[in-house]
């Protein structure tokens, strides 16, 4: 571990090989959301993440694309430190999240996950009715008003859309909901607390076709006002709603680009070879 | 060349279905011998019993005459002392649960909580007794009181209500709670808001079920020197008292036959009080389980 770590702070200067945006696509500066600096991360003695550096812009969908294992939902959850509900987990170089390093000392955990909501993988709403779903996060915030909350649970409702399929049953239990359903709610419930990132590990993963284009069809509308950041082992998921990929691959970022760039002229040998499904 | 010989196969077929069939009458067997014990107890109880169930046997206190003989002092007594140990022992161990599952950090220091917690609940209820005797009953001069004896009883099922509490809340799937800590809630706010109202009625029907083996259990109580007989009823914690167990206890040993009635009468009693307090449980459990 000692070895490891000194081994980053020499690499530091060195490296250099920084993904970037691509070239001859001079779009106007958007602001960073989140700013990785040679970021590493270990579960007890295995190295998940490496000398992470990467930049992730606002109001774009960003996909984490990368085998099993590659540390890919690693990554997210480190990004709003749900990684530390792992006890063995250490990390050491920089996570900036508008400028201020989220593993700081001075950072509370609660303060950053209210800026950055997640979406899980397995839909997990709370056995509560619809309405309380949604109201959790403003009411964990101290939204009492009735009248407050019952614009917020509109508001989220209908920004996740799916309003209009619940709008009548409020008061039933969010178990009753079709998977597909509960995770629109779950995104809902993340949009309640008014994130500035939305974080999204494998939303479809557990999904039916049919609602998979539905998720994705709503993440598309969130990049308006919301960060995205979304892993997903389904490439052509990637391909159809992200602004930029990264390929994850074994804790190492290989490549990050345009998404069009990198499905179709990726600069590494192993993108290509991912993406055209010779591994992984 | 084929390994399974059909004929072979078929005789060895008889000898197999045989060997099934001696198994299963054993633990039929086994399954009697605890249903027939349990139903001679009955009957018996139930015979000599029901014949001095009536309301003065609710209303009148003890007596050296069988036929004067009352449960009074030691219904209310067993009920005050259940007042006294349901919120302390539900407090405490809860409380301890919640710490050890969800705050404390897993180390050598919190496994060796963890083992001993699981090894007191095997410690005999006598020891109890004799640890309530130093402490509470002449440290703290509590005396013969309820208090005293109610404290002891807190401590002995304490650790029956940990860790039934402790896997109700190891039941509540990490997805819940990752669904509240993602949106900013604390610690605290998770527990209450997602963790309990999921887990409550599993700590409830742990915590009933140890209540009442609390509500029959005599040995500490005797340690503690509590009275068999009372002419009066408790007034507050700090009085002396008498409990179910104790007063059986007390006309079961006693040589006239009649008493032997009066005891399996008080048996109903305490045994009917049990069945009510198990089914509150089961009814809990059923009524609030929660499907993920």
């Amino acid at each position: 571990m000692v070895e490891l770590m000194i081994k980053n702070e020499e690499n530091k200067t060195v490296k250099t090989s920084a993904p970037f945006i691509g070239e001859g696509q001079k779009v106007f500066e958007k602001n960073t959301v989140f700013q990785s600096k040679n970021f590493n991360l270990w579960y007890g003695d295995h190295h998940a993440l490496k000398d992470i550096n990467l930049d992730i812009k606002e109001n774009e969908v960003t996909a984490i694309i990368g085998p099993s294992g590659c540390g890919k939902s690693t990554y997210i959850k480190a990004l709003n430190r749900m990684v530390e509900l792992v006890p063995i987990v250490k990390t050491n170089g920089e996570v900036n999240y508008r400028g201020r390093n989220i593993f700081g000392s001075d950072y509370e955990v609660e303060e950053l996950r209210t800026r950055v909501g997640m979406v899980f993988q397995k839909p997990n709403p709370f056995p509560k009715s619809i309405y309380d779903n949604i109201a959790y996060g403003p009411r964990i915030h101290g939204i009492k008003n009735k009248k407050i909350l019952d614009e917020i649970v509109e508001k989220s409702l209908r920004g996740a859309a799916i309003w209009d399929e619940v709008k009548d049953r409020l008061n039933q239990n969010a178990y009753g909901l079709s998977g597909g359903q509960q995770q629109r709610i779950c995104i809902a419930r993340c949009l309640a607390i008014e994130p500035d990132v939305i974080l999204m590990d494998e939303p479809t993963s557990a999904l039916d076709p049919i609602s998979t284009l539905k998720v994705e069809e709503l993440v598309q509308e969130l990049k308006d006002n919301y960060s995205i950041i979304i892993v997903t082992h389904n490439m052509q998921q990637a391909a159809r709603i992200s602004d930029k990929t990264a390929f994850f691959l074994n804790g190492e970022v290989v490549e990050f680009d345009h998404t069009d760039k990198i499905f179709s002229t990726p600069r590494d040998q192993r993108t290509e070879d991912y993406i055209s499904g010779r591994f992984g | 060349m084929k390994y399974m010989n059909d004929t072979v196969v078929m005789k060895r077929m008889k000898s197999r279905l045989q060997v099934n069939k001696v198994w299963k009458t054993i633990f039929i067997i086994a399954t009697s011998v605890a249903l027939l014990a349990l139903i001679v107890l009955l009957v018996r109880i139930v015979t000599q019993g029901t014949g001095y169930l009536n309301w003065d046997f609710f209303n009148n206190f003890g007596s050296r005459f069988a036929e004067k003989a009352g449960i009074k002092a030691a219904l209310v007594g067993s009920i005050y002392l259940m007042l006294v140990i349901a919120p302390v022992s539900m407090i405490l161990g809860v409380g301890t649960a919640i710490y050890l599952e969800e705050y404390a950090k897993k180390n050598k220091f919190t496994d060796f909580i963890q083992m001993n917690i699981s090894n007191l609940a095997g410690v005999p209820s006598i020891v109890f007794g004799l640890l309530g005797l130093t402490i509470f009953a002449r440290m703290l001069f509590l005396g013969k009181s309820i208090l005293a004896a109610g404290l002891t009883m807190s401590l002995l099922i304490l650790p029956v209500i940990i860790v039934a509490a402790q896997e109700a809340i190891r039941a509540v799937p990490k997805e819940q709670r990752e669904a509240s800590y993602g949106m900013g809630a604390t610690k605290w706010q998770t527990i209450t808001r997602v963790v309990l109202p999921a887990a409550i009625p599993g700590i409830l029907t742990g915590s009933i079920l140890a209540l009442s083996r609390a509500v029959g259990e005599t040995a500490p109580l005797v340690v503690l020197g509590i009275p068999v007989i009372l002419q009066f009823l408790p007034d507050g914690l700090l009085s002396e008292f008498t409990t179910l167990p104790l007063q059986i206890y007390d006309w079961a040993k006693r040589p006239q036959e009649e008493f032997q009635f009066v005891a399996a009468a008080g048996i109903i009693v305490l045994m009917v009080l049990l069945v009510i307090m198990n089914s509150i449980a089961i009814f809990i459990r059923n009524k609030f389980q929660k499907r993920y």
